[in-house]
């Protein structure tokens, strides 16, 4: 499967030949796991083991949540309440499955995050880039949909909320948005689509994660260097990689490990700390909460969405060019969508013929702005106006208004502090101006010519042939 | 019609805003120190009686509990009453609103049957109080510092905290606002409250002869409350243990296979 040249199976018995005469599948399996892999990818190349383990574990707890939950407006409470009490064991599955998909998006994050800076998303890696957005997305519109079922407070709210972005759209809005929900407002039929659809949508991100290891497999995976593995021959490449089972099969399982530990402890010891104590309040469509608050892994793009608010002069020249029709809101929802867009798009925005950030001396400043301003972004989503009375910078009004630069009194709470909107705009020029820009202007490191030399570098001992 | 809810949600956000504030400012909620806190907190057992008691005899004239069956107050890791004495307790547990629990209304007796061990506490919507089953979880009693999170992770979401805050918060001022009272409550987040202070102290008296000063019986229903919301908290910290102990030692066993195995194509000596 793969193009670095290794050995193929063989079949040895009179049945294994058999099956492979008639179906490859052992020889398709053997390859799989027997992947030449870079010898030198560190400990970010985990995440994608992590990925794995949490889409299993989601759709394994999912399926038995399924068995006790009852889709319907006036029961999903109560029955989830009923799994927490009287189902064995189902305080742990709902717990793992709400904690495992915190989980979930905080690995995908670094294994994104492992991609921008080791450039993983470069030729010829742009469909496996492209196929991890499109999971990424599946994701957010997974872990949402999951979010409503437990019809709490701050899942009719947060669903009210989001849906309403689709409302957003000039002319066509209304119309998609009542169709999204199955009525005019969040009820029963959105329950139950959503419910569909949080059932379905993970089986259609397993087939995309097949997709996404086979065209990686047939590249050959990315590593620190950047450097390709060597091709020329199988003798080359072996002194470039091993073989992914054992050796990376083992140091996977053991990062893994290391992981779940910190997750059984979350899971076992405080569930409910990356929840909102909303939520254990039963939907009331006549009652708003005091915040209406995303999970914290949406939290860097509705800050996005919240930052381009009417007192934006991009925001108020848009939309007197286009008479109105790009409003506060709709440019909000454009800017969250947008930001994903432009992280999709960086295989051709950034134009830098260096692969691994490592070697990238103006990028690496850039980089970790990005993730500053990323992880400022998650911060400022979850803040509502009240921060900016009552936070850490309480007292220090002056420094708020430079800070922010935007007037404080917004009439609307969903205003954010100046923060997001900073952080927005350097997340867009991050991927629009900055990266094409780096490619021209900056001078790059010198490499290691192989992957073999950066290990050795790392290894010193190891440029001995190694006894087996 | 969605404009409206979106528009009336994005309202309610900006008004909540200065009633957070007011709650910020106020920062009346301390932390305590209950016994079923930490990785290997337990339930106190007599403490969670006791809350029951008080539960039984002030909260529940107005507040239902419609999520806890009754026969849960048998279970291990919570009051663990004897069976027969579950048993006693529901036959002559009031229903107080018959009109919220239609699904025991005999209609031969024309009104509510006596409740069994295998029914809920009843709902209870006569005064408009809000149900108490989760009350314990639907509150945060810490927040920050700065939106950081970093208060719940040491004190824990202060659910707990913030009922006994709640339950101890009364200033004595009262107001009356188109025909309802409210009285002044420190912990409350618009600082004042519908509930007329429900304790003042001796309220109850404890079989154990426990002090039933108002902290006291503050902290014993809210633990009883939180035991209501989390009836499964013992099992579950005893499952986190189980599992991060039996991963430490798996993850240490890999971490060594994982040495061995690369030892030799790092040049190192294997010394396992």
């Amino acid at each position: 499967m793969s193009g670095i040249p290794h050995d193929h199976y063989e079949p040895k018995m009179t049945f294994t030949k058999g099956v492979e005469k008639r179906l490859p599948i052992i020889g398709l399996i053997y390859d799989t796991l027997m992947i030449p892999t870079p010898k030198n990818l560190n400990w970010m190349w985990i995440w994608g083991i992590v990925l794995a383990f949490c889409l299993g574990l989601q759709i394994v707890t999912g399926i038995v949540l399924v068995m006790h939950y009852t889709p319907h407006v006036d029961l999903a409470f109560a029955s989830v309440e009923h799994i927490m009490r009287d189902v064995n064991g189902g305080h742990m599955l709902r717990y793992l499955h709400a904690n495992g998909a915190s989980l979930f998006f905080f690995a995908v994050y670094l294994h994104i995050f492992r991609g921008l800076y080791y450039g993983s998303y470069k030729a010829p890696r742009e469909i496996t880039w492209i196929i991890g957005m499109i999971i990424y997305l599946l994701m957010m519109a997974t872990g949402f949909m999951g979010y409503v079922l437990p019809w709490g407070q701050m899942s009719f709210w947060g669903a009210t909320v989001i849906t309403g972005l689709f409302g957003a759209i000039p002319f066509i809005g209304e119309p998609i948005q009542t169709w999204l929900l199955g009525g005019p407002a969040v009820d029963n039929a959105t329950l139950n689509r959503f419910f569909s659809l949080h059932y379905l949508l993970p089986f259609v991100i397993a087939g995309l994660v097949i997709v996404h290891i086979w065209a990686f497999h047939h590249t050959g995976n990315n590593n620190p260097t950047g450097v390709e593995v060597r091709r020329g021959s199988k003798a080359e490449a072996e002194k470039d990689t091993l073989p992914f089972w054992p050796y990376f099969v083992i140091k996977d399982l053991f990062a893994l490990g290391v992981v779940l530990i910190a997750f059984f402890a979350i899971v076992g010891f405080m569930p409910n700390y990356l929840g909102h104590p909303d939520n254990y309040i039963e939907a009331n469509p006549l009652s708003t909460p005091a915040h209406i608050v995303p999970e914290w892994y949406f939290l860097p793009f509705y800050a996005i969405l919240r930052a381009f608010t009417a007192d934006v002069w991009l925001v108020q020249i848009i939309s007197f060019i286009t008479g109105g029709i790009v409003d506060a809101k709709f440019f909000g929802v454009l800017a969250m969508f947008g930001a994903i867009i432009a992280m999709a798009l960086v295989p051709w925005t950034d134009t830098s013929s260096v692969r691994s950030g490592k070697y990238r001396p103006m990028f690496k400043v850039a980089y970790w702005l990005l993730v500053f301003f990323f992880l400022g972004l998650t911060w400022a989503g979850a803040q509502g106006t009240d921060l900016i009375m009552v936070g850490i910078l309480d007292g220090h009004p002056v420094f708020m208004q430079a800070l922010s630069g935007a007037d404080f009194d917004n009439t609307i709470g969903m205003s954010a502090p100046g923060f997001a909107l900073i952080g927005s705009a350097y997340w867009f020029g991050y991927f629009f101006v900055i990266l094409p820009l780096l490619g021209v202007i900056e001078k790059p490191l010198p490499m290691p010519a192989t992957i073999e030399e950066d290990f050795i570098a790392h290894y010193p001992s190891a440029a001995k042939e190694p006894a087996e | 019609m969605i404009k409206k809810l979106t528009l009336s949600a994005l309202t309610a956000l900006g008004l909540s805003a200065s009633a957070a504030m007011a709650a910020g400012e106020g920062g009346h909620i301390h932390d305590v120190k209950f016994s079923f806190e930490g990785p290997f907190g337990k339930y106190d057992q007599m403490q969670l009686q006791r809350g029951l008691q008080i539960f039984t005899e002030v909260c529940s004239a107005c507040h239902g509990m419609k999520f806890v069956p009754i026969r849960t107050l048998a279970d291990e890791g919570g009051p663990a009453l004897p069976e027969d004495q579950v048993r006693a307790y529901a036959a002559q547990y009031p229903v107080n609103d018959e009109a919220a629990n239609m699904h025991l209304f005999d209609y031969e007796e024309g009104a509510a049957r006596p409740l069994t061990e295998n029914d809920h506490f009843p709902a209870n919507e006569s005064q408009n109080a809000p149900d108490l089953s989760l009350m314990a979880k639907a509150r945060a009693g810490f927040h920050g510092p700065a939106g950081t999170g970093i208060n719940q992770f040491l004190k824990g979401i202060g659910g707990p905290e913030h009922i006994v805050a709640i339950l101890t918060g009364y200033t004595g001022e009262e107001k009356t606002e188109a025909g309802t009272t409210y009285y002044e409550n420190t912990a409350f987040s618009t600082g004042w409250i519908a509930m007329a202070p429900p304790l003042y102290g001796e309220d109850v008296e404890f079989a154990d002869g426990h002090s039933n000063e108002l902290h006291h019986e503050a902290e014993d229903v809210a633990a009883f409350l939180m035991w209501a919301a989390e009836p499964k908290l013992m099992a579950r910290k005893k499952a986190g243990f189980i599992a991060v102990t039996f991963l430490v030692v798996l993850t240490s066993l890999l971490f060594l296979t994982n040495k061995k195995l690369w030892a030799p194509h790092k040049g190192k000596k294997t010394t396992l």
